[in-house]
């Protein structure tokens, strides 16, 4: 096919994509006018007044406005054309392509968060190294982790987990309360919290084991707010609000990283710094996200994790076939929490201090956005994901040049939902299915065709 | 267990669905060896009758005897490991899943030592399955679908196989394979095989008995030459097999 001519090109219909943007900036305005136009404040009296805030509702609505005129003058009229223009061969090329860049991207990708500590260290050199390895490797790590462990659950399973923050939260508080109270190290904890999560997992599966779709998902999110108001109002055992602080942090198999004789620094004849602890604790998650991946491989092979996936697909054929669907759930939520559970009590170890907060329901909504955006299922899109939306949260910390724009007292962090927000609308319109829709066959014949074929092979009537 | 005892035996077997009756107390015996049908009308309730058998529903009154056992209050999993198998109603392949591992599916309860052996043994019986082997279910034809759902009830060596209208939707053709192939393992295998079928002149040809049900109860039973002489049976469910059956004598 020759490349469109401007006759056959769709046609953009500049008077329907004004009245759309017109429509949306209204809808827009409408929403944001109580939620950014108006604000209380207290002055110096301790009285409430009303403030009001037009300009930023007018950035907020023109941008709507623009953001609506580019998906109907450009990306719409872009996605048609792409369409349109059907060169033959050329989804064998991408398919190609692609297998390639599947096959590559993983050993690359392993080796580059196996030395990311070392790349950021002669980047950026001690001063800044701290910033980089916590708040971007450790914490993307953590979501990696809590993203692949709900990945079994939502993603294998496809039961719809609402409430998986609650696993995070039992993790956590098992490890500062026994550290706490016992003084037990964090390498026998570790394994003690993820079965105690498991422990709840299989708690929380049992009565939910005949829901399916939303009322399922209304039952686990009513579980993790019943964890989390526990946590709160048990005052005596949580420390309710206040939660819990001096964890004990983890040791390098029994030398604490600390500034004494006897410390990490001290006994390895290093300078001390508080580097080495977090890049320490950058390998134990890297550690604790790779046994993930490397399990839930390994389970998809294995009857266990195909009896995952078909139950997804369908439970009556399951039974008929002599599954117990209800151990495999049970193992689903179970698998699940365990690995929740450890990136938990790996939290709780890290912080040095855990509070409520830190498990709200918006803590599930983010680790399921992840596992959404990446797409159901496929654990390389969830760590796609995990890095996109935790980074892009991160990263807007950095941008303090914003301030500049919206004046002194703008946050941008709290802004991160509306990263998560354009980032599900733009992969809802663009790949509604997630980053990552094709599936993975878990079994082959005799050897592994190359992807290629399994792309291009279609399906007759 | 006399040598005549029936290999299942459904003994006043009533069926609700709520409110609803379904199955106004059914009783039906299956020989060691026999293949026999079950036809009726849309709605009669012979698909009803077969997920009785396999506890889903569970049957509100009545026995349902397999090799001497009671299996009426057994769940639907421990009544497939029993060795009876299933390829029920609408195929329920697990369609984003491989012909391959809809297969190991089937296998979940069979010996792993087997497995290779049972693939080969399909793919005699199947070759189509064998060239679409890392092809997703969902995106085979309604054939090889139908293919897929008994070679995945045969993966677990069953010794009785219940098929919920296994020519439902196929071209006449593969229809008349699908039933060749049932005959030929019943012969070959001793498998015995409980069929429903809208197609009532290839199943009763098939069958060496059969069942007629009509508003959830049996209205008659006999051998599959009996009931095709039957004049009812004829002006019920015969007329288009046999016109379909004259079209493919010319
Ligand atoms: N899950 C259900 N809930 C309520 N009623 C049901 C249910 N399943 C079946 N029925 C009813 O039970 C009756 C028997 O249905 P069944 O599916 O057994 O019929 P059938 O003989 O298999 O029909 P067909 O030849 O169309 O497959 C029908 O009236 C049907 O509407
Ligand atoms: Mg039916």
């Amino acid at each position: 096919m020759t490349a469109p001519s401007p006759a056959s090109e769709p046609r953009t219909d500049v008077a329907r994509a004004l009245k759309h943007a017109a429509i949306a900036g209204l809808v827009s305005f409408g929403m944001l006018l109580p939620l950014i136009g108006f604000r209380t404040i207290q002055d110096m009296r301790n009285e409430l007044v009303l403030e009001t805030r037009p300009l930023l509702l007018a950035s907020f609505v023109l941008l709507t406005i623009a953001g609506s005129l580019l998906v109907s003058l450009v990306l719409v009229p872009w996605k048609q054309r792409r369409a349109a223009a059907h060169i033959p061969g050329e989804s064998v090329r991408r398919a190609h392509w692609r297998a390639h860049v599947a096959k590559w991207l993983v050993p690359f990708a392993l080796g580059f968060v196996v030395l990311y500590p070392v790349i950021v260290l002669l980047g950026t050199g001690f001063g800044g190294a701290v910033k980089w390895i916590d708040n971007f490797g450790i914490q993307i790590l953590i979501y990696v982790m809590l993203g692949w462990g709900l990945n079994i659950v939502v993603g294998l399973a496809g039961l719809l987990d609402l409430g998986y923050v609650a696993f995070y939260a039992v993790g956590a508080y098992s490890y500062a309360l026994l550290a706490k109270e016992f003084g037990l190290s964090f390498w026998i904890l570790l394994p003690l919290a993820g079965t105690l999560s498991a422990f709840w997992g299989i708690l929380l599966g049992f009565p939910v084991l005949r829901l399916r779709g939303d009322y399922l998902a209304i039952v686990t999110l009513a579980f993790g707010e019943i964890i989390r108001l526990i946590l709160i109002n048990w005052v005596d055992f949580t420390g309710g609000y206040a939660g819990v602080s001096g964890i004990p942090r983890p040791t390098f198999f029994g030398i604490p990283f600390n500034a004494n004789d006897d410390g990490f620094a001290a006994v390895f004849g290093l300078e001390f710094t508080p580097l080495y602890r977090t890049i320490f604790l950058y390998y134990v998650i890297l550690g604790l996200a790779l046994l993930t991946a490397f399990v839930t491989v390994r389970l998809r092979r294995l009857p266990v994790g195909r009896a995952w996936e078909a139950l997804r697909e369908d439970e009556i054929a399951c039974r008929s076939l002599g599954l117990n669907t209800t151990n495999t759930k049970l193992t689903a939520f179970a698998m699940g929490a365990m690995f929740g559970g450890f990136a938990g009590s790996f939290f709780a170890a890290r912080q040095g201090f855990i509070s409520p907060e830190s498990f709200t329901f918006m803590e599930s909504a983010i680790i399921l956005a992840i596992v959404v955006l990446g797409g159901m299922g496929s654990m390389i899109g969830v760590a796609i994901a995990a890095v996109a939306m935790i980074g892009g949260t991160e990263i807007m910390r950095e941008l303090e040049f914003l301030k500049l724009i919206f004046g002194q007292d703008f946050e941008p962090t709290q802004y991160r939902m509306l990263l998560f927000g354009l980032a599900m609308v733009l992969i809802m319109i663009w790949k509604p299915r997630g980053l990552i829709s094709t599936r993975e066959p878990s079994a082959f014949l005799k050897e592994r065709k190359t992807v290629a074929a399994t792309f291009v092979e279609e399906g007759r009537g | 267990m006399t040598v005549n005892a029936p290999l299942l035996s459904v003994r006043g077997v009533k069926t609700c669905y709520g409110n609803i009756t379904a199955l106004h107390g059914i009783d039906l015996d299956v020989h060691d060896g026999e293949i026999v049908t079950l036809i009726g009308a849309n709605g009669a309730g012979k698909s009803t009758l077969m997920m009785t058998i396999f506890g889903n529903p569970r049957a509100r009154e009545g026995r349902i005897v397999y090799q001497g056992r009671d299996i009426t209050q057994l769940q639907t999993h421990e009544i497939a490991r029993l060795n009876i198998a299933q390829a029920p109603e609408g195929r329920r392949i697990f369609s984003r899943m491989t012909v391959m591992e809809n297969l190991q599916m089937g296998a979940q309860i069979a010996e792993p030592g087997h497995f290779q052996e049972d693939l080969e043994r399909i793919f005699t019986l199947f070759p189509r399955l064998k060239e679409r082997i890392g092809q997703r279910g969902g995106t085979l034809s309604g054939g090889e679908q139908q293919m897929l759902s008994i070679a995945r009830a045969l993966m677990s060596r069953p010794r009785l196989l219940l098929l919920d209208e296994p020519s439902l939707g196929l071209a006449p053709l593969i229809a008349r394979q699908i039933f060749d192939i049932i005959a030929d393992l019943n012969r070959r295998t001793k498998l015995t095989v409980l069929l429903v079928e809208q197609n009532a002149f290839h199943a009763l040809r098939l069958a060496h008995r059969g069942y007629v049900m009509v508003n959830g109860r049996i209205t008659l039973s006999g051998t599959g030459k009996e009931l095709l002489d039957r004049p009812e049976i004829r002006a019920a469910y015969l007329e288009g097999g046999r016109q379909e059956a004259t079209a493919e004598a010319r």
